[in-house]
């Protein structure tokens, strides 16, 4: 196992091949997008972190890279640190008593558990969707506006703007555009969602975290989604966790497996999905356990 | 199948019992009211609930009891502002600030249960204790300060309750937008203020009804007082006071001021209830 994260941080560090390799296979029709992002500098890499929950090791020395511009799926079995690798990404894990962090989480290069730290503007830079959608006890124009209001936005021209933009960016404008006033509940499970994302992209992040964030979700709703983090993938990092493989297959460019709190393995969504490296990921992939 | 039949008879009994406690408990409870309404309703008039006392009241001559219900409202509209300015910024202080499994937040959570269940009679003496130590007299503000102790144990409780049961989520929501924990006060106040509204409600039918709290250190007056420093009259030592008559009419009396303080709690429940049902519709 810590050989697998070894190779894994060997994987990262050396991005040249991966170039070579997609300067290979750039004459057919396929671009395999995360080889040519995994050259970018990472957004964020995580060193050797380990958290503690307690008394239980919940993740155990992390090395990755999460790429810029593109979709990282975060996948494995229940249980094995998805969602608490995501939370040390924005630091909400800090919440609860009893959880002791070990090792670095660099956002552009900036260790966020670093003492100095300002922890609203690390959040800022990151939308979360939840599993399930939780609209703020607020209409639907002031769960949008939330976001800048608190970041000192108070001009009604200027939310309203906001609010049209974003919306129509989560693609719920049309929906919900007589009726900005109604209380967020009033809305379907799929069109919290979408307000949930709309609300997140509101304070401008560069990074959308995503928490499973279509489980909850009717197919129809959960497909709008997906279609709403691809087209996103442009502007900003996207990382996922999911429990479904096939979604993962669907939109990812770039996949991490965990299982037990260790990366068993990670690399761009082709050559994970085709040609897995470990014989647990083989497994996983077959669904010999899931 | 003649198990099946005894366990119907089993359920058959246990429904007849649980509908039997029920009957007797509303029974009583309308029977209370029954008895106010039969006995006061007759003495009620619109003097009694537009004039003060006037010089035979107590011996059934004319006047009202709006001394005594003046005072009962200063004395609940004083000791709940009091009482929430306290309440709310402990609540949060529990939730928002102290890690969840913190001795601080345990042992506070405890005593105040604890003064949950002290007999108002207690704090009457307390407060009484407390006036006489000050060298203030039986006054308004001794009376708020008193119903206000009463009635903070129970605020506390009933919010700490429902802002606990604010989803993680939502806060993790607000967090992750880059609020600061004073920035999300705002978002569990609009998600728990039906909450808030049902604990002022149980402190108002607490407190309003309350003659022991009152008896030492509001005091009992004729005429509404002007300022903090005056006694106050109150519905329920009304209701004591004259219930102890000899006489017939003003018993009579007491009973209709035991129904103006059922209607004041009444009106209050139904339009806290309105209110709440309201904001939750449009705001939540």
């Amino acid at each position: 196992m810590i050989q697998n994260s070894l190779r894994v941080e060997k994987f990262v560090e050396s991005p040249a091949p991966r170039l070579h390799i997609h300067k290979e296979t750039e004459g057919e029709n396929e671009v395999d997008r995360a080889t040519i992002l995994s050259a970018n500098k990472p957004h964020i890499s995580v060193r050797n972190l380990n958290v503690y929950l307690s008394k239980n090791h919940i993740l155990k020395n992390v090395n990755l890279d999460i790429p810029d511009k593109a979709i990282t799926c975060i996948i494995g079995p229940s249980g094995c640190g998805k969602t608490t690798l995501l939370k040390t990404f924005n630091r909400l894990l800090q919440n609860s008593l009893d959880v002791r962090i070990e090792g670095e989480v660099l956002v552009d290069g900036e260790n966020i558990h670093g003492k100095k730290v300002e922890v609203e503007n690390i959040r800022k830079k990151m939308g979360l969707l939840s599993q399930r959608p939780c609209p703020l006890p607020m209409s639907i124009f002031d769960n949008i506006a939330y976001g800048p209001r608190i970041h000192g936005i108070r001009r009604k021209k200027t939310l309203n703007i906001i609010v049209e933009k974003y919306l129509k960016e989560a693609g719920l404008w049309d929906e919900v555009k007589d009726r900005l006033k109604s209380p967020a509940t009033s809305l379907s499970i799929g069109q919290q969602q979408r307000l949930c994302m709309a609300r997140g992209l509101a304070v401008k992040p560069e990074i959308i975290l995503g928490d499973e964030a279509t489980s909850a979700l009717d197919p129809i709703s959960s497909k709008k989604i997906e279609e709403l983090f691809v087209k996103l993938k442009d502007q900003y990092s996207i990382v996922l966790v999911t429990h479904t493989l096939r979604q993962a297959r669907r939109i990812a460019d770039y996949v991490i497996f965990m299982y037990l709190g260790e990366v068993v393995e990670a690399g761009p969504a082709s050559e994970f999905f085709s040609n897995p490296k470990e014989k647990l990921t083989k497994e996983y992939l077959d669904g010999y356990f899931s | 199948m003649r198990h099946i039949r005894v366990k119907r008879l089993e359920e058959k009994i246990f429904k007849m019992l649980m509908m039997a406690a029920t009957l007797v408990i509303v029974g009583s409870l309308f029977m209370i009211i029954a008895t106010i309404v039969k006995r006061g309703l007759p003495a009620m008039s619109w003097d009694m609930i537009s004039k003060i006392p006037g010089g035979g009241f107590y011996i059934g001559k004319e006047g009202g009891l709006l001394n005594a219900i003046v005072g009962s409202l200063y004395i609940m509209i004083g000791s709940i502002t009091l009482g929430l300015s306290f309440s709310l910024p402990i609540v949060l202080y529990l939730n928002l600030y102290l890690p969840e499994k913190s001795r601080l937040a345990q042992f506070t959570r405890l005593s105040f249960d604890v003064l949950f269940g002290i007999p108002s009679i207690v704090y009457g003496a307390f407060g009484f204790t407390l006036m006489v130590y000050l060298g203030l007299r039986s006054s308004l503000l001794a009376g708020i300060l008193t119903v206000t102790m009463l009635i903070i144990p129970i605020l506390i409780r009933s919010i700490d309750e429902v802002i606990r049961r604010v989803p993680k989520e939502m806060k993790d929501a607000a967090l992750s937008l880059g609020a600061t924990r004073s920035e999300i006060i705002k978002v569990i106040l609009r998600q728990v203020a039906p909450g808030i509204v049902t604990a002022i409600l149980l402190s108002v039918g607490r407190g309003i009804g309350d003659a022991a709290s009152v008896l030492f250190t509001a005091g009992y007056t004729d005429s509404i007082p002007t300022s903090l420093s005056q006694p106050v009259a109150t519905l329920p030592l009304a209701i004591f006071f004259q219930l102890s008559s000899p006489i017939a009419e003003v018993q009579d009396r007491a009973y209709a001021a035991a129904l103006i303080l059922t209607l004041i709690v009444l009106i209050l429940s139904v339009a806290a209830r309105f209110y709440s049902r309201k904001f939750s519709k449009n705001k939540i």
